[in-house]
């Protein structure tokens, strides 16, 4: 077969995607606005084909594509399939939502998929430039997504504050490229990898790394970087918070492992004090201030700031055990976050958000196995044992713990026990306290069902939490 | 040889300017407009180093990097001001201190 052959066959998954994205763009321009299910329909087949080629096309072993551009590996697959999947369970969760709202339904979808397109590009990236553009394109679109809701102040207030912060953020991460790229020559990252020991101890070099890090602690939201992750989850419609909340913290956790571990491993005793300083700001902070909120997505925004803290000592373990239970918690975390965002949608009906804390009041009374469901994702966040988030937590302290790092490992768990308490208190408004309106919830059955599922998982998943593990952990060789 | 322009010169003009669009953003609290011109100036910048190291470096792929750069600025500068006339559309301002919502 000739090479260019071979060769966009490693892309197929991504040709597909785009191919089908475009096809949902026409076909939605077209479509009259009764019928528009049909978006919705054709959104979710673009993401089933891409599941399929995904698997069909699984090379099995490291192969990389026009000119060192493009890689395909395990760990690539193992987080697109992910990617894939929380995204179609985002779509069937965001229908009604937003169907029973004046927010452009079909751009949602078309949005959604280009984002997903820019996802899987930033996984498969090998070269500082697909990872830019992999981002750029997967950041693009949440920028629109999140101003969907036209008529919001809200809503183009907090897209205004994301623009310009994430535009912040790419400049930086760019301005760190260019360094490391003038320092190595090469804008491959194994080719960075193999040359960036020649240059340790230069002081341009550490600029780009330095740079390169405040780009990524953006993008996941880590503190200092985090002060958009709040407004952002507050202020755009939830369907698009659970969009945000979700799916792109994979994309950002391969994001991390593409350029710290593919490309700058040789300076991993230079990273690791900035990630360790980065994680426990984000746990403090994220923990502490969800706290006082009282807005549910706000609080959300901070639990996930904690999180991100919380899988960056995974990482700064250096260990293939610290990535993995890194990308292990990454997996549980969407997994969870999921479920939660998915059951504000649930809760709010038409014409009304429910993003108070107060609007859980008494759930136990309007709908008691919805309540059970949120028990089951609060308690897994909060690392209550036997729910999955507890192995998360459990797998990245043990890796923390192999590096000699006890002391870090005892303030993860300090912080994590004074999040336990606004996860609990979400409990006790649904069980302890009386509702303040009486209404039983009205919800479509396919939502019911995934939701049930969804809540199941994390507590199935977490009596067996083996499978998942190993497909972390064989994604990442010892080297 | 003494008057040539090294390496040296291109990068500071480049660190120069990016210092300038962050001097831009966050001294700035009048205008989301001048924001964006901001980030454009800082784009320019990384711009600026990448062609003189890709010159110094006689390797093409950073003039390449810097076309997409070009690319991708030109398509987020349309998003930024598409976020702008919607949100001048709901709070009729574009000043940033009336950015103030959200809090917490």
């Amino acid at each position: 077969m000739p090479l260019i052959f071979t060769q966009l066959q490693l892309a197929l998954p991504e040709i597909v995607l785009l191919g089908s994205t475009c096809l949902v763009l026409i076909v939605d321009l077209f479509v009259s606005e009764r019928s528009r299910g049909i978006t919705y329909i054709l959104a979710q087949m673009a993401l089933l084909a891409v599941f399929i080629t995904l698997l069909a096309t699984s090379v099995g072993k490291t192969s990389d594509a026009f000119s060192h551009t493009f890689v395909r590996d395990a760990l690539g697959d193992t987080l697109k399939l992910f990617v894939a999947l929380s995204c179609s369970v985002v779509f069937l969760y965001a229908k009604n939502y937003l169907k029973t709202r004046d927010i452009p339904f079909g751009e949602f979808y078309v949005l959604g998929l280009f984002g997903v397109l820019g996802m899987m590009i930033l996984i498969s990236a090998a070269s500082l430039l697909t990872v830019y553009l992999g981002l750029e394109l997967l950041s693009l679109s949440m920028y629109a997504m999140v101003a969907l809701q036209r008529d919001s102040v809200t809503a183009s207030e907090s897209a205004m504050k994301y623009f310009v912060l994430g535009a912040i953020a790419s400049g930086m991460l760019l301005y760190g490229m260019s360094m490391i790229y003038g320092m190595t020559g090469s804008l491959e990252l194994a080719t960075i990898n193999t040359k960036v020991l020649e240059h340790q101890h230069d002081i341009v070099m550490m600029f780009g790394l330095v740079f390169v890090l405040v780009g990524i602690a953006f993008k996941f939201g880590a503190v200092p970087f985090h002060m958009w992750v709040p407004d952002v989850y507050q202020g755009s419609a939830t369907a698009v918070t659970l969009y945000i909340g979700t799916a792109p913290k994979i994309a950002a956790f391969a994001m991390l492992i593409r350029l710290l571990v593919d490309g700058l491993l040789g300076l991993q005793s230079e990273w690791r004090d900035i990630v360790i300083v980065i994680a426990i700001a984000s746990m403090a902070i994220g923990n502490v201030v969800a706290i006082a909120q009282s807005n549910i997505k706000r609080m959300l925004a901070y639990s996930t700031i904690s999180h991100v803290g919380f899988l960056m000592l995974g990482v700064l373990a250096g260990t293939p055990e610290g990535f993995a239970s890194a990308m292990f918690y990454t997996l549980v975390y969407t997994l969870t976050a999921l479920g939660s965002f998915g059951m504000v949608i649930l809760m709010s009906g038409y014409g009304f958000e429910a993003e108070h804390l107060d609007s859980f009041k008494g759930l136990n009374q309007r709908s008691p196995w919805f309540a059970f469901i949120m028990l089951i994702l609060m308690f897994s966040m909060a690392g209550v044992p036997p729910f999955l988030g507890f192995f998360a937590k459990f797998m990245v302290l043990k890796s923390v713990v192999a590096i000699d790092l006890v002391w870090l490992a005892a303030l993860a768990v300090v912080f994590s026990i004074v999040g336990a308490f606004y996860y609990l208190r979400i409990v006790k408004l649904m069980y302890f306290d009386t509702a303040q309106d009486s209404h039983s919830l009205e919800i479509s059955t396919d939502m019911r069902l995934l939701m049930s599922v969804n809540g199941l998982l994390v507590l199935l998943l977490g009596l067996k939490p083996d499978w998942i593990l190993d497909l972390c952990i064989r994604v990442f060789p010892l080297a | 040889m003494a008057n040539e322009i090294a390496l040296s010169h291109y990068l500071i003009l480049g660190a120069i300017l990016f210092g300038l669009s962050i001097a831009g953003i966050f001294i700035n609290r009048k205008n989301v407009i001048i924001l964006l011109m901001a980030i454009e100036l800082m784009l320019l910048a990384v711009n600026m180093n990448f062609i003189a190291f890709a010159r110094y470096l006689g390797d093409s792929a950073g003039q390449v990097f810097v076309f997409f750069i070009l690319t991708v600025a030109a398509a987020e500068s349309a998003i930024g001001l598409a976020i702008l006339v919607v949100l001048f559309r709901n709070k009729r301002t574009i000043n940033v201190d009336d950015l103030n919502q959200m809090k917490g």
